[in-house]
């Protein structure tokens, strides 16, 4: 277990020292550089105009729709890792229940490409 | 006090030493990708590039560098400053902790950890938080438009990127990423025997990263770049660096799943002579010159065009080149 765990420790500490620059890096410029706001320099970007409203708005459902779609197949990957690697003692029968299982999800991808969930104009 | 010493402390230290001996190259590697960039381009375009600074413009990106370091950080009044200063933070963390995991050479890798590869997937699945937050906190409308083009992008085109994994992994027979590389010295390189899906890779890595022809989040002419819009100083500087960081680390990733890694590419005497490591940086070159080759050559694509390519194009076939490796690996016996 700790061994296992041991293997680890390099990613941590990679980790905290990522953050640690990350950190270091915005906060020296931001310390170090002559800081000057303004009302107009801090208001949000709109080509020369005040914003109308809160840029938080209505989006096109299909960004929703891109969404569910990929957990769903994001998972059918998670689910692929597993298998392939195992493939070699799992043989025929674990070949043919993942096919199955692909089958059935193709099916529910045909269905959702006919119903033009993946259009775009 | 000497035990603790040597069993705990010590083995930190030089963790860490190791850390900093991998990402103080890497960020000098982003900035003279950067210039690489530049260079190429104006190559191909036939100008100059940068040449003032320092001998043939060598410079160039470091003076950037600091141009930008000295800048004013702004911050919106509208957007969520927390969240605001956070995204770019989470972009460049995750650019960089990808590389705990790679391999430069045999057994020259920092975390030799067994599922390298679900570690990638993960931690490049993460790198979609940066930007959503980045759009989302700085509240201005073109941020958040150019932040939901690019999360709908990035996702999709990592399924493809999964599955076309998913056929690696079944001929090698292991997440480890030197394994991996290892197998590919008995079976010859992957990208000859999966060659439909490095390329389709080579393509997913380039839409992944959000570069060109695929820019769409940053496409200027509509979006006057996308989620970074409201960013200045510093904090745009770490959107830049972790972007470049992400290429050179999906390079990395198709040399080692595709290109063999470290070794050589025929096992003979004048391939031999050459170290590992220098191998492994020559590829990683040439698939970063495909980048910019890309970008230099290609009209960018339409938002219908790109989403029609990875989910109608990209992941059928990828899904039917798995149906196609496991049956040929199964039936034949060649499963490892």
């Amino acid at each position: 277990m700790a061994d296992y765990l041991a293997e680890y420790l390099p990613v941590l500490i990679f980790l905290a020292i990522a953050i640690a620059l990350a950190a270091m890096i915005v906060m020296a410029s931001w310390m170090i550089a002559p800081q000057h706001p303004e009302r107009e320099k801090l208001s949000a970007y709109e080509c020369g105009f005040e914003p109308f409203d809160d840029a938080r708005g209505r989006f096109d459902v299909r960004f929703y729709l891109v969404a569910i779609l990929f957990i769903v197949f994001d998972l059918e990957v998670a689910f692929l890792f597993p298998w392939a690697v195992a493939l070699g003692e799992i043989g025929v029968l674990g070949f043919w229940s993942m096919m199955l299982f692909l089958a059935v999800l193709t099916v529910g991808f045909v269905y959702e490409w006919r119903k033009g969930a993946l259009e775009w104009e | 006090m000497a035990e603790i010493f040597w069993g705990v402390i010590w083995p930190v230290i030089v963790l860490a030493a190791a850390t900093v001996a991998i990402v103080v190259p890497l960020l000098l590697a982003v900035a003279y990708l950067t210039y690489a960039e530049r260079k190429i381009i104006a190559a191909m375009q036939l100008r100059q590039g940068p040449m003032f600074v320092g001998p043939y413009g060598l410079l160039q990106p470091i003076a950037d560098g600091l141009k930008l370091f000295f800048k004013e950080t702004v911050v919106p009044t509208r957007a969520n400053k927390g969240v605001f200063v956070l995204a770019p933070m989470i972009t460049f963390i995750l650019a960089l902790i990808g590389w705990a995991v790679i391999p430069f050479g045999d057994g020259l890798v920092l975390a030799d950890i067994n599922v390298g590869v679900l570690y990638l997937f993960a931690v490049s699945s993460l790198g979609v938080y940066g930007i959503v937050m980045a759009g989302w906190a700085s509240n201005s409308r073109y941020a958040f438009l150019g932040a939901l083009r690019s999360s709908a992008q990035m996702v999709s085109y990592e399924i493809s990127m999964g599955l076309i994994i998913i056929n690696v992994l079944m001929t090698a027979g292991s997440l480890n990423l030197s394994e991996i590389v290892r197998a590919q010295a008995e079976h010859g390189w992957y990208a000859l025997w999966h060659f439909p899906m490095f390329m389709i890779f080579l393509v997913s890595i380039i839409a992944e990263t959000n570069r060109l022809p695929f820019d769409l989040p940053e496409d200027e002419a509509s979006l006057v770049t996308g989620y970074n819009v409201e960013y200045s100083s510093m904090t745009f500087a770490l959107f830049f660096l972790g972007e470049y960081a992400n290429m050179i680390l999906m390079s990395a990733i198709a040399t080692i799943l595709f290109l063999g890694g470290w070794l050589p590419p025929l096992e003979m005497a004048p391939f031999t002579w050459i170290p590992g490591p220098v191998w492994f940086f020559l590829k990683v070159a040439a698939v970063l010159f495909v980048y910019i080759w890309a970008r230099a050559t290609l009209p960018r694509y339409r938002y219908d065009q790109l989403m029609r390519l990875g989910w109608k194009v990209f992941l059928p076939l990828s899904l039917a080149w798995i149906v196609l490796t496991s049956a040929v690996l199964v039936f034949l016996d060649l499963a490892p």
